[in-house]
């Protein structure tokens, strides 16, 4: 008997990640730490960490990493990359962090098009401070500053990053993941894969946007978060590749 | 012979590439343009890179992440954008990350004026921002000086891995002055950082973060006990002032930067006219030379003068602080981009005769 | 004969493989490991496949495969 799946031996076996039971953050971080392995480059690699739930899985996955103050890490990513081309710069933020507090500073390091991998945890939420709006809530959606659902009038509707990045002219590979089942899971490791490849042939920048379950603030199962994304979260944030000129 | 005739920001930007600064990123606002434009091109002839941040806080933290990689980085702005910087600047200090920040000061609050002022200081002397942190902060007085104290910040901010703020005025930055620029650093030769920089794991193969976050306060406060202790450190080794005619002084004139060379020019001429003026430069602001303080003859002194160009006064409150009630400190005030004049001074000194 | 295997310390008790093994014999055991979940366990070593999809649903690397 062989073994043909197993965790990454670099990540920890004794302490999980710091993510919530059936949170997509911890099924990205597992995907991360497969390519760090695949392509061997855990060397090289530092991750920019976000404010929010994004920096939670630091210890178990073991890389090196810079914490960014919210909403910073595109311009950070984007002026180590330039300076330190050696090095493989990934950006990791969450709604809040890459859509909102961040806005101009995701915008604009898609613009300056360095070769950096940009992955974006979209769970329609503010989810480390207990379940705020964020850019990226549904229409109807309730959030502890939207008591009544988000509303068109009031909030405007969710942004889509993906989409809005791909209008740029420097970005080479935009695409949208899903997290909440092992055939979305399976794709999403082909996009994060091929994105770290671009890098590593300083092919340009890679935006990769991936719709996580977030139990603890749907208020749900994650097993009642993952038929929440198939059912009600993909109308919103259809899956797919936006740009891909590699 | 490495005499120019140049301009404060040209100059301070020079500087920083002979001390070995191989980034800058910042924004457009005058008074300090001439130094991003400056760099925009000379940064690339040196193997540097320059990014036109899309902000003052981008800008920041672009210093931060690249300062991070054990490169030697800076960053300028004025007034409202060190505002803006303000988030940046905590987190330099608490990830103790070394790197350079130059604020050429302009009126202010808010968009205040473009003109030259010394409405800085409290902002940049005691809080840069929330969180009750310091960093070391050098007064120049002229364009000589801004070129001289932009090349050691880089040497300090290594030495104790701290921001450095050199607080130039819009004066200084935009004055055209005969000035001999410092040698060019080799790259080589900068101190080596590997034993911290964190694109690089420990020898153990454990990994580096960067964290300004601390899961229990009492991590944090010994995180803020070992500031300060820095602090005490800049306290009894670095403290740095001028004194000018301050031996027989009887009307004792303390001020920093262009308010301090327009001291010192009236301290000429009421000593041409037989008072006993003297100047006291501080040079550090932080650490604040209180030794200079305690150095005086307070009882030779009739009277003490603080010139600034800030309404309200800021730096008086220091002055006063360190004068401990041993003598009356009496303000000489502009703001707002009115520049003092040796005359605003005499008169002041003599209506206190 | 195929089967996997569950780092108790890692598995959270999510639920998410117990619903994406097609032949059903994941399930959320009585073991509460040092977090306090009760993790899962294959309960019928004889129709594993091999066929990984718990392994590669599971968001903390929690299952071994072995075959």
């Amino acid at each position: 008997m062989e073994k043909i799946y197993d965790r990454v031996s670099f990540t920890s076996s004794t302490v999980p990640t710091g993510f919530c039971p059936g949170c997509g953050h911890s099924t990205t971080h597992k995907l991360i730490a497969e390519a760090v392995e695949q392509y061997n480059i855990r060397d090289k690699f530092l991750t920019i960490y976000p404010v929010g739930c994004g920096g939670l899985g630091l210890t178990w996955i073991n890389l090196n990493c810079i914490g960014a103050a919210h909403g910073r890490a595109g311009a950070i990513a984007t002026a180590i990359k330039k300076t330190n081309p050696d090095n493989f710069i990934m950006s990791y933020q969450g709604d809040g962090d890459l859509a909102s507090i961040g806005m101009a500073e995701t915008i604009h390091a898609a613009n300056r098009g360095e070769s950096i991998t940009v992955i974006f945890i979209n769970n329609a939420n503010f989810g480390m401070t207990g379940g705020q709006m964020a850019p990226t809530t549904l229409l109807g959606q309730k959030a502890t500053t939207a008591q009544n659902g988000r509303n068109i009038e009031e909030h405007g509707a969710p942004i889509k990053m993906a989409e809005l990045i791909s209008g740029l002219d420097a970005p080479k590979y935009v695409a949208r993941f899903a997290l909440h089942n092992a055939k979305n899971v399976m794709k999403a490791k082909q996009g994060i894969n091929k994105a770290f490849e671009m890098q590593l042939k300083n092919q340009g920048y890679a935006f990769i946007e991936l719709i996580s379950m977030c139990p603890t603030n749907w208020k749900m199962t994650p097993v009642q978060c993952a038929e929440y994304i198939d059912n009600v979260v993909l109308k919103t944030f259809p899956l797919g590749v936006f740009k891909d000129e590699i | 012979m490495n005499k120019q005739f140049i301009k404060g920001n040209e100059a301070i930007a020079e500087s920083a590439v002979r001390a070995g600064c191989r980034f800058f990123a910042g924004y457009p606002i005058t008074p300090q343009n001439e130094i991003p434009e400056y760099l925009s091109s000379r940064l690339p002839e040196v193997g540097g890179k320059f990014i036109q941040g899309e902000s003052e806080i981008a800008s920041v933290f672009m210093v931060y992440g690249v300062a991070a990689t054990g490169i030697r980085a800076m960053t300028s702005s004025s007034g409202p954008g060190l505002a803006l910087k303000s988030e940046g600047i905590s987190v330099l200090a608490a990830g103790k990350i070394p790197s350079v920040i130059v604020n050429v000061t302009r009126g202010g609050p808010a968009l205040g004026t473009i003109e030259p002022a010394q409405q800085d200081y409290l902002s940049s002397v005691h809080s840069p921002a929330p969180g009750g942190f310091k960093c070391f902060v050098l007064a120049p007085q002229n364009v000589q000086e801004a070129a001289d104290f932009v090349y050691r910040a880089f040497d300090i901010a290594d030495k104790y891995r701290a921001p450095v703020i050199v607080l130039a005025d819009g004066m200084i930055g935009n004055m055209m002055e005969v000035v001999e620029l410092p040698e060019m650093r080799d790259i080589e030769d900068l101190p080596n950082n590997d034993n911290w920089r964190f694109n690089k794991y420990n020898d153990d193969g454990s990994i580096r973060v960067l964290s300004t976050y601390c899961p229990t306060g009492a991590m944090l406060m010994a995180q803020n006990k070992k500031m300060k202790e820095m602090y005490d450190t800049w306290d009894k080794e670095e403290q740095q002032w001028d004194e000018y005619m301050l031996d027989d002084a009887e009307y004792v004139i303390c001020a920093y930067g262009s308010s301090a060379r327009i001291a010192k020019s009236a301290v000429k001429e009421l000593r041409a006219e037989g008072i006993k003026a003297g100047l006291l430069r501080p040079i550090t602001l932080v650490p604040f030379p209180k030794y200079a303080f305690e150095k005086l003859n307070y009882n030779k002194i009739k009277e003490m003068f603080c010139a600034e160009m800030s309404i309200p006064g800021q730096f008086i409150y220091d002055v006063k602080y360190h004068v401990l009630g041993r003598s009356k400190v009496l303000p000489i005030q502009t703001s707002g981009g009115v520049i003092l004049e040796t005359d605003i001074i005499i008169n002041e000194v003599k209506a206190n005769l | 004969m195929p089967k996997i295997e569950i780092n108790k310390e890692l598995c959270k008790s999510c639920g998410l493989c117990v619903k994406e093994c097609p032949k059903k014999i994941i399930h959320i055991g009585s073991t509460i490991n040092s977090k306090g979940y009760n993790t899962a366990m294959q309960t019928d070593d004889n129709k594993c496949t091999g066929c990984k999809l718990c392994a590669i649903v599971c968001p903390d690397s929690a299952i071994a495969v072995y075959k």
